[in-house]
């Protein structure tokens, strides 16, 4: 078996699973947020029972309007505070929180050989510590609750091996979006993307969480690592629970198998309006922006923002363009204070912020004007993804947008 | 049977066209429906009337998870969703809500916006009305009718916890 049917099988009645057969899960994480917990907790509701099943295992986090940016996402927010009191399940107030996909594994929560399911697209995310974890809509999110189970299709497995030693603004995100731009964003439909090769081996837990955040932009089930040695240093000192680590299956049970030589890939970007629309910072060195945006839980975590700052550092943002920064979770807020990283950012001219999605969903801090242009280390670029649908967004790794941000124009690292 | 004009848009149509995240502090369909497919056909909502179909060509409903999205498609009145592919999230809520979808690639390619389309979901037939066509969508595997029969996933669930209950 693949991983993905290993860690399925292992949460289910089944022995053995095949690509295709329909299953009951048992989830160990239960994940919602502002936006889909409210339509869970009203369809829970419907479902006559009292009591969720298991309130270790459901967590709410309020990240997406929050702080609440107006009376009707206070009132959303207010819902889950209250469900959360009432059921006893696992909250992140604001002030606590973070954006959920970088808070849960930080957190200890979410760990290798877990089945995770989330009412998010991003829930993905946690495939980078050997994990099983999808996205699914705020109904699931409800039965789930009330009955520990939910159902699945098993996905085909598509194996990703990279090969070579990445140049050194390339990271994480290149990797992904560069992947992205040779299947498109349907590519991996339905799949479990598993990715492998010696470049995968050499990169950090933070540059994995990256990758498997963004496989939904690939239209992928699942984004999987196998856990190694960085995933336990990881996790050991984090773990509240026992967890287990399953190794990858044979190549001859994957769909499919394709490889890549990244040693001499330039930083990727994505153009407007898909994810998959994928060039080479140097074919788009001439575009103006007027905003950037670091943060998100694709590369919200600190070693985006130190990769961003080491770039920054000693310049100011160009003339009439913002810099907006978000870190993803309290602890990184700590972090990047405590390595003077908020200070580098704030003496370049940037804002700094409290963790939220914010900007990334067009939701607060940072929507577009129509017309307006900006480099964003978010994960999607759809028509009026972060704004007006006539502005546009352009998705590149933290060191890329640091540098645009100095430049006022889509720009390499190297530049500054 | 279901019966209604279509409008057709193409491939890759994302939740974010389907229903901007700047509407989702809240969640009534009646207030989601107000907002269907903004970002890419502002005329939508003043020209859908109930029972009418979309019909797209591939990974409709691409993106974020929000359930938000089937639920202001069903709220504007559109009865079904014809489509080459569905993303896979999508498809998930969209049947446990109860909004029908059905894959059929010949529909999607011998039908044009304005078409009449008629569709019975017991048989998965599909029928072009305006251009005398008859075609047949890909089957539900067993587990969805399920579900599907039931009136969605809660009332398959309830239905669940009810035979478990001593
Ligand atoms: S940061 Fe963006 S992509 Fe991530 S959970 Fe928040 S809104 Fe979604």
């Amino acid at each position: 078996m693949t991983l993905a049917e290993k860690i399925l099988a292992a949460h289910s009645d089944k022995k053995s699973l095949s690509p295709g057969d329909f299953i009951n899960v048992r989830p160990d994480l239960i994940l919602s947020n502002d936006i889909t917990a409210p339509i869970a907790i009203k369809e829970f509701r419907k479902l006559g029972v009292k009591k969720v099943l298991d309130p270790g295992k459901i967590v709410m986090v309020p990240d997406h309007f929050v702080p609440n940016k107006d009376i009707a996402s206070a009132e959303q927010a207010k819902m889950l505070r209250e469900f959360a009191q009432e059921q006893g399940i696992i909250y992140f107030e604001c002030g606590q929180m973070g954006i959920e996909h970088v808070l849960l594994h930080e957190q200890g929560l979410a760990l290798p050989g877990d089945v995770i399911i989330g009412a998010d697209s991003h829930t993905c995310t946690y495939g980078a510590l050997g994990a099983f974890a999808t996205g699914m809509g705020s109904t699931d999110i409800a039965t789930a609750m009330a009955t520990g189970e939910i159902w699945m299709k098993v996905p085909p497995t598509m194996r990703f091996v990279y090969h070579g030693k990445p140049g050194k603004w390339v990271g994480g995100k290149d990797l992904i979006l560069y992947t992205i731009g040779r299947i498109g964003v349907d590519g991996a439909l339905y799949a479990a993307m598993e990715f492998t090769g010696e470049a995968i081996d050499n990169l950090s837990m933070d540059g994995r969480f990256t990758m498997s955040n963004m496989a939904i932009e690939a239209g992928g089930k699942a984004g999987m690592f196998r856990a190694d040695g960085k995933t336990l240093e990881y996790v050991s000192t984090r773990a509240k629970r026992p967890y287990t680590v399953h190794e990858l299956g044979p190549e001859s049970e994957c769909a499919s198998v394709t490889e890549y030589d990244i040693s001499k890939l330039e930083p990727q970007v994505a153009a407007p309006h898909l994810p998959s629309n994928v060039k080479p910072v140097s074919a788009l060195s001439g575009v103006k922006i007027d905003q950037v945006v670091i943060g998100s839980c694709t590369n919200g975590r600190l070693e985006d923002l130190r990769l961003a700052a080491s770039v920054i550092k000693g310049h100011k943002v160009a003339p009439y363009v913002r810099c907006i920064v978000i870190p993803g979770s309290q602890q990184v807020y700590l972090d990047a204070m405590a390595e003077g990283i908020v200070e580098t950012f704030i003496r370049s001219g940037c804002a700094f912020s409290t963790p939220t999605c914010g900007p990334c969903l067009g939701g607060h801090m940072g929507i577009l004007a129509a017309g307006e242009r900006a480099v964003s280390t978010t994960n999607r670029n759809f028509v009026g993804r972060m704004g007006s649908p006539k502005s546009e967004v352009y998705l590149a790794n933290p060191a890329v947008a640091a540098a645009s941000a100095v430049l006022g124009r889509i720009a390499n690292p190297d530049e500054v | 049977m279901l019966k209604g004009k279509v409008f057709k848009y193409g491939s890759n149509v994302d939740t974010d066209a389907i229903i901007p995240a700047r509407y989702l502090n809240v969640s009534e369909p009646s207030e989601l429906a107000k907002h269907c497919m903004e970002d890419i056909d502002l005329e939508f909502v003043r020209k859908v009337n109930h029972g009418d179909i979309l019909v797209a060509t591939t990974n409709f409903g691409c993106g974020s998870s929000r359930e938000h999205a089937p639920i202001a498609i069903k709220a504007a009145g559109v009865s079904a969703v014809v489509a080459k592919s569905f993303a896979r999230i999508f498809f998930r809520n969209a049947i446990n809500i109860g909004l029908p979808l059905l894959e059929s690639p010949e529909t999607v390619d011998n039908t044009d916006a304005g078409d009449i389309l008629e569709i019975s979901l017991e048989t998965g037939i599909i029928s072009n009305v305006t251009k005398g066509k008859i075609f047949k969508a890909k089957p539900y595997p067993k587990f969805m009718s399920d579900i599907i029969s039931s009136g969605g996933l809660v009332e398959y669930t309830k239905k669940k916890i009810a035979g478990r209950a001593p």
